[in-house]
């Protein structure tokens, strides 16, 4: 591979976002869409399935496992039904990535699932879109009329004799949908609750039928690995986390927003690229990927963005949502936040997540408000212990991390509010807009969740 | 029909609309249980919540019990028990945007709307709600109405915008159809019925487009593409490349991802009988 210098940014996803009328099928042909269905439908649907297994796209959606091979995992056709299934769900706090990318490229999704599943073997696919987005919904359903309508879903299409369907549903407002059994279970009709596995949706997944279950930015992905091919998308990111990705800033920045880079960038490059911390003031925590990832500190500016590095630096690389605070931001209150979410999004399937979160919730509020008592963070720590690796599904084991990471980094913050009876940050500090605050903060936890 | 239609509670005329309606629906899917969600979306376009009558009415489309479609009602956040006002005004007060500011914002619209969360304006205009994270952090603090986004809000732009609701004015997203429909329309496209306004509004604000405004600013691209060969070239060695590196992955903590951990999870000889289905 030709060592080429690759640029800071590499926008392929984001690339026509800037278009007029992004969203529409002519504005994505004019931007060179569709030609890699046209490349696909010319291959057999097995070297479609290797060159992104040679590609090293790994899962975008939060675990990074390699999607080649979750594609390559499907039982050998018995003549039965097989499905794509987009987890368009996205909600995990802090992650805002494939909600911008459907309002404005919904095309590079739908094509992306065109030959997905294509390469699967899928002549109906389906994509679960959160029900909190209408416009987004819209989009989709539009692009999907618009792609029937130009022959590249429906039948023979293109000639190739490769029949697909594409149903867009809106799901109604469960984070728990965005594990991708529960979203299966919420497809077929049901309360979306995590299923036992194995089996695997690759041998029983929709209508327990051979499914793959992809993130919207790993389909988005996949047209232009199949037309440039998988060296042109090695050549970016890392040996093991290949390719670019969107990073998604957020937070006491000066330019929040969507930054498409190869991954094993770091956040100090990001920051550079966002106009630094908001005020000149100093990075106080941020999540790698989302509220479920351990929180980092200025102590891992320098951490490569990418899978391995992420992780042997304690947290995980997520989504990409990277959430940054400084330091206003009392990190009491944003865990206890997240704690609030955590518990109203909690399934209710097994003990250690329904219960445990509820206590969580409890003890963060009134370490909050003041009322903290000194056995509370071990109580805290005790209860995360019996979460994770306990709960039924990833989900629970991620509400612990922004509790045990934030007391293995903040301790003494906790205790203050403790010792002090009372949380020591002005919350108007921390916002974007100046206010007066109409009253402590214990009164101000006081809403329903 | 009659009788179903008598036991549903709706009149004729409705219950022929919406059984039309939800053949529709059916059609999408490979299932008919599939049908259920956006059905309950289309109870709520015309009811304004799930109804008695709405549950009844899905459980006799659907050929399961009212008691199985109310499970699934109150599971899902955004199915509501009590009708809900004409706009669900939803703050974000999940972490980043309640620090950003979100909590104030809330307390703000609170305190002047006078109803709590969940709760519904006298004059039956705003259910005033905390929404979870809405996938827009980049446009913090965020505030939904009817599932549009409002970017970047204070609360004198939140009072004001509900001043407007509550006047009976259209009001525009910043990102989103040119003005806001109603709680029941809203209902109606999230059961998958087009209302036709896809192509209103942008396709993005400004900090979606702020890597990509600085990578045209600097010149910076993707690298160029490989030529027309690249398909199947090299590709033994990027292989086992790739399925090295894959081999260390599956530790982390997502039992969503798990590898494999039997051969029969690879090869399909066990369907999942739990699910009490098969294919």
């Amino acid at each position: 591979m030709s060592e080429k210098t690759i640029d800071p940014l590499t926008p392929i996803l984001s690339e026509t976002w800037d278009a007029d009328r992004s969203w529409t099928l002519d504005a994505y042909v004019a931007g060179g869409g569709w030609k890699g269905l046209a490349k696909a439908l010319a291959q057999p649907p097995a070297d479609v399935v290797q060159v992104v297994k040679d590609s090293g796209l790994r899962g975008r959606g939060g675990a990074g496992f390699p999607t080649g091979m979750k594609w390559g995992f499907l039982p050998a056709p018995d003549g039965g039904p097989r499905y794509l299934v987009v987890n368009a769900d996205e909600s995990e706090p802090g992650t805002c990535k494939d909600i911008p990318l459907m309002l404005a490229s919904p095309q590079l999704l739908i094509e992306g699932v065109a030959i997905t599943s294509y390469a699967i073997g899928c002549d109906h696919a389906f994509i679960y879109v959160r029900g909190e987005v209408l416009h987004v919904y819209r989009r989709l359903l539009r692009a999907v009329e618009e792609a029937y309508a130009a022959g590249y879903l429906g039948k023979d299409i293109q000639g190739s004799g490769f029949d697909l369907d594409v149903t867009v549903h809106a799901g109604a407002g469960a984070y728990i949908c965005g594990e991708e059994t529960a979203l299966l279970d919420s497809l077929e009709g049901l309360r979306g609750q995590p299923r036992l596995k194995p089996p695997f949706p690759a041998v029983a997944g929709l209508y327990a039928r051979p499914t793959v279950v992809n993130n919207v930015e790993s389909v988005a992905s996949v047209p232009a690995i199949v037309t440039e091919g998988a060296d042109w998308f090695k050549s970016m990111g890392t040996e093991r986390s290949a390719g670019h990705g969107l990073f998604s800033l957020s937070g006491h920045v000066v330019r929040p927003g969507q930054y498409e880079a190869p991954l094993g960038v770091t956040l100090r490059e990001l920051l550079d690229m966002a106009g630094g911390i908001r005020g000149g003031n100093r990075l106080k925590f941020w999540t790698p990927g989302g509220s479920s990832t351990p929180l980092f500190t200025d102590a891992h500016l320098d951490t490569p963005l990418d899978y391995e590095s992420v992780a042997a630096a304690g947290s995980m690389l997520g989504t990409r949502a990277l959430q940054i605070f400084d330091e206003t931001t009392c990190v009491v209150r944003a865990v206890s936040r997240w704690m609030d979410f955590y518990a109203h999004e909690s399934c209710g399937k097994c003990t250690p997540c329904r219960e445990g979160t509820y206590w969580l919730k409890q003890i963060l509020r009134r370490i909050e408000t003041g009322s903290g008592t000194e056995g509370d963070l071990d109580v805290l720590l005790d209860t995360c212990d019996n979460i994770l690796g306990r709960a039924f599904c990833a989900l629970g084991d991620g509400a612990t991390s922004p509790v045990t990471s934030s007391i293995a980094l903040f301790r003494e913050e906790f205790e203050a509010h403790i010792t002090g009876r009372g949380c020591p940050f002005d919350p108007s500090a921390a916002a974007l807009f100046d206010y007066t605050p109409r009253r402590a903060p214990q009164a101000l936890t006081a809403g329903a969740h | 029909m009659t009788l179903e239609a008598h036991r549903s509670g709706y009149d004729e005329a409705t219950y022929a609309r919406l059984a039309t309606d939800t053949a529709a629906i059916v059609a999408r899917y490979p299932e008919k249980r599939s049908a259920l969600l956006p059905m309950l979306h289309l109870v709520q376009s015309e009811d304004g919540y799930v109804s008695r009558d709405g549950i009844a009415f899905c459980a006799e489309q659907l050929g399961i019990t009212a008691a199985e479609v109310s499970a699934v009602a109150t599971f899902y956040t955004q199915y509501k028990r009590h009708p809900n006002g004409t706009y669900t005004v939803g703050v974000c007060t999940n972490t980043l945007c309640a620090i950003m500011g979100g909590d104030e914002i809330f307390d703000e619209l609170s305190e002047h709307l006078g109803v709590g969360h969940d709760e519904t304006t006298d004059d039956g205009a705003i259910t005033l709600e905390r929404v979870e994270c809405n996938a827009a952090c980049d446009y913090a603090p965020v505030v939904m109405v009817n599932w549009e986004f409002f970017d970047n809000q204070t609360p004198a732009g939140a009072t004001q915008l509900a001043d407007r609701l509550r006047a009976g004015e259209d009001v525009a997203p910043t990102r989103g159809a040119a003005s806001v429909c109603t709680f029941k329309q809203m209902s109606r496209v999230l059961a998958g019925f087009s209302d036709g306004r896809a192509d209103e509004g942008v396709g993005a604000g400004r900090p979606t487009l702020a890597g990509l405004r600085l990578a045209r600013e600097h010149d910076w691209t993707a690298p160029a593409g490989a030529a027309p060969e690249q398909v199947d070239g090299s590709a033994t060695d990027a292989g086992a490349a790739a399925a090295e590196g894959a081999s260390a992955v599956g530790q982390e903590q997502s039992s969503a991802e798990r590898r494999p951990t039997t051969p029969a999870d690879a090869t399909g000889a066990t369907p999942d009988a739990s699910k009490g289905k098969q294919p």
